[in-house]
């Protein structure tokens, strides 16, 4: 996927002015908050639970090769295949190998963001392989030769009237004809649609939201039932799994479940949560002959052993970007890449590198929502400050920044020149603001002022009063 | 293996600053493998067994599941033509081959058309049999197995769950304590199903049936 988080600030100012973009982002405002605020309400143990799945998931990445190879054993043993793949490039030909290896032609697919991260549609299709998403927020955006903007739900930026639109356009060879607007009816007709898709593809591709070492099983936690249509109907099942999803046992993925789903959606439980393991046994009626997973790695294990480690505990519930107050002005898509809102400020210089998301770690007010509800207690606030130290370092931010920042270091570093600069400063906005105390126009900040007053300075400096008050008390 | 597999591994204990797991650490990886710890449990499911089924069903309900208890596993047959009657649902079934399903007195209700086989597309309802239900959360755990093809949880319209009190339990641990001990081994695949289908993919609105059943009715026999 094209990245465009070198544009982030004009993309931002686009998101602002597009009108059924923000109409939209009024339901995630409305939904989610409110959703897991009430779930979490009925689970006292909530915190208690949040420190458990952050020391288990600090257990698993400091004992991460262990891990890894447990699970590869217990899926070999199984009957299934596992591949490793270092970058997007090496997994998307490992999914093309495989489904050459059957002839695919048709390939369905659950919700997966690895899917996105390795851009893997568009390399199928340019191989002549058709990929069907089949999650419906998936499926719409598909039509719409659109990305996911959210990590959970995909759709999010668009309306009723865009979908009807989108479903207007490309199902009337299955015999939909009219225009439906009730998302009821929307959802009956993806439904039949999709289902010829899930009884005609030649291989199902899957994402996991835990990979379990204790049996080798793979896990998915889903509403719809797709991802299950996509696994037991095709003879082949392919899963998409990045590194860190590694979990010690059945009793982990428990306790990790119980924070993921009222973190994501303020739901106690999924609709389903799936734990697959290995291909059809002999005895079998259904399910897939082939049972494959593909591990990805394409910069974490990098990140082991670094400051930026603490993110590859994210379970990807995207409470963080359902708090943001930047995502929550401005949608997804703006970011740029594949994952938005503060989790993917953090992880997207990562795996893209830092030059080309320079903006994205400083899409932030540093509020520190995002870290208040992180289940995981994932420190992002400290972790985009990381960022910012690096981009400050490798000389990638604006010059009118890096200007500001060494005027306020030549006057910090001389503390005399610094109080009377101070002085004059203060004397100066008082000036401006007139007899109202309030600056219409500011020279050089006139972003700042375009849009409301800023108000003067009415007394001393910080540090006329700091002196002041010490006098006072000695 | 591979040349990117060693590479990952390699990269990953460059950081950690340490070559492969060995010695004592190993065994206490081992150890934790072989007997998982337990991580904190909500009080809720810590309750006495008929507290656990009282909750099970409140929250299979919250869960937009209907819930129908019977008192003798011989009622079975008898309310789940009821209920399909009831909801002008076609007398049709496919069923899983399971031997305690397949045990229950079906030939009572001869108006009941049975196919026992894995679903297919236009299958309108089908019976399983669950493996326990978790009282946390209303969650059904279904196994796969030669008698018990998952296809049938996801096809048809409407799936139907038979489910015995005895097997209501109070967590997602318990659950695998008692999937532990069955002895067989893990199944292929393992459903935790908690209500119908659904989505709200458009404008966040909760619509139901997505893509799996419409409807989950659960039949649950006292024991």
């Amino acid at each position: 996927m094209q990245v465009t988080s070198q544009t982030f600030k004009s993309n931002a100012g686009a998101a602002l002015r597009d009108a059924a973009l923000q109409r939209a982002l009024k339901n995630l405002k409305a939904g989610f908050p409110g959703k897991r605020a009430a779930a979490i309400a009925k689970l006292p143990e909530f915190d208690q639970l949040r420190a458990a799945g952050r020391d288990l998931k600090n257990h698993v990445l400091e004992h991460l090769d262990f891990y890894l190879e447990r699970f590869e054993a217990k899926v070999i043993e199984q009957g299934g295949q596992v591949h490793w793949a270092r970058d997007a490039a090496e997994a998307r030909q490992i999914v093309l190998d495989i489904c050459r290896s059957v002839a695919a032609r048709r390939v369905t697919k659950g919700k997966s963001m690895i899917s996105e991260e390795i851009g893997l549609n568009e390399f199928l299709e340019a191989h002549g392989i058709q990929p069907v998403e089949t999650d419906l927020g998936e499926y719409i955006i598909q039509l719409r030769h659109e990305h996911p903007s959210h990590i959970i739900a995909p759709a999010i930026h668009l309306n009723r009237d865009q979908v009807a639109d989108a479903f207007h356009a490309h199902h009337g060879p299955y015999g939909f004809t009219e225009r439906n607007e009730e998302p009821r009816a929307l959802m009956n007709e993806a439904r039949q649609v999709l289902r010829q898709q899930f009884l005609s593809a030649d291989v199902g591709i899957t994402g996991a939201n835990f990979c379990v070492a204790e049996t080798g099983a793979t896990v998915i936690v889903t509403n719809e039932g797709n991802g299950d249509l996509t696994q037991i109907l095709p003879r082949v099942h392919i899963i998409l799994a990045s590194i860190e999803k590694m979990v010690p046992t059945l009793e982990d993925v428990g306790a990790l479940l119980r924070l993921l789903t009222r973190s994501a959606t303020g739901q106690e439980i999924t609709v389903y949560t799936t734990f697959s393991s290995g291909p059809r046994r002999p005895e079998d009626l259904d399910g897939p002959e082939q049972f494959h997973v593909v591990l990805l790695d394409n910069g974490r294990s990098g990140m082991v052993g670094g400051e930026f480690q603490d993110m590859l505990r994210c379970i990807r519930c995207s409470a963080c970007m359902n708090h943001c107050p930047v995502y929550g002005a401005i949608g997804g898509h703006a970011y740029g890449w594949v994952y938005p809102g503060p989790m993917g400020s953090v992880l997207t210089p990562q795996l893209i590198g830092i030059d080309a998301a320079s903006q994205l770690p400083n899409a932030s007010t540093f509020c520190g929502r995002c870290e208040e509800v992180c289940p995981m207690h994932i420190p992002l606030p400290k972790m985009m400050r990381h960022w910012r130290e690096r981009e400050f370092e490798q000389h990638l931010s604006p010059a009118g920044v890096r200007f500001g920042l060494s005027a306020w270091a030549f006057f910090a570093k001389r503390p005399k020149l610094y109080r009377i600069a101070a002085g004059f400063g203060a004397w100066l906005l008082r000036r401006l603001g007139g007899r109202k105390g309030r600056i219409k126009h500011l020279p050089l900040a006139g972003g700042w002022t375009a849009w409301r007053d800023l108000p003067a300075p009415q007394g001393q400096t910080f540090q006329q009063q700091w002196a002041a008050q010490r006098g006072a008390r000695s | 293996m591979s040349e990117a597999r060693e590479q990952i591994l390699n990269t990953l204990r460059r950081g950690l600053k340490r070559g492969p797991v060995a010695g004592a650490r190993r065994t206490e990886l081992e150890t934790r493998l072989a007997h998982p710890p337990r991580n904190p449990i909500p009080a809720r499911a810590q309750c006495p067994h008929f507290e656990q089924v009282d909750l099970f069903v409140r929250m299979a309900r919250n869960a937009a599941a209907t819930v129908d208890p019977v008192t003798h596993p011989e009622e079975v047959p008898v309310a789940v033509s009821a209920f399909l009657d009831c909801e002008g649902v076609p007398l049709e079934l496919v069923m899983a081959s399971d031997p305690e399903l397949a045990a229950l007195p079906w030939p009572e209700e001869p108006t009941l058309r049975i196919e026992r086989r894995a679903a297919v597309d236009g299958d309108k309802t089908s019976v399983s049999l669950a493996f326990a239900g978790i009282a946390e959360t209303g969650t059904l755990m279904l196994l796969s197995g030669p008698h018990s093809p998952t296809t049938l949880n996801f096809l048809p319209d409407t799936h139907i769950v038979v489910l015995r009190t005895d097997r209501i339990v109070g967590a997602y641990e318990d659950a695998w304590d008692l999937l532990r001990a069955r002895g067989s081994g893990m199944p292929r695949t393992v459903n935790f199903i908690t209500g119908p289908s659904r989505s709200a993919d458009i404008e966040q609105t909760v619509q139901m049936g997505a893509h799996g059943p419409l409807r989950l009715h659960i039949v649950l026999v006292e024991r």
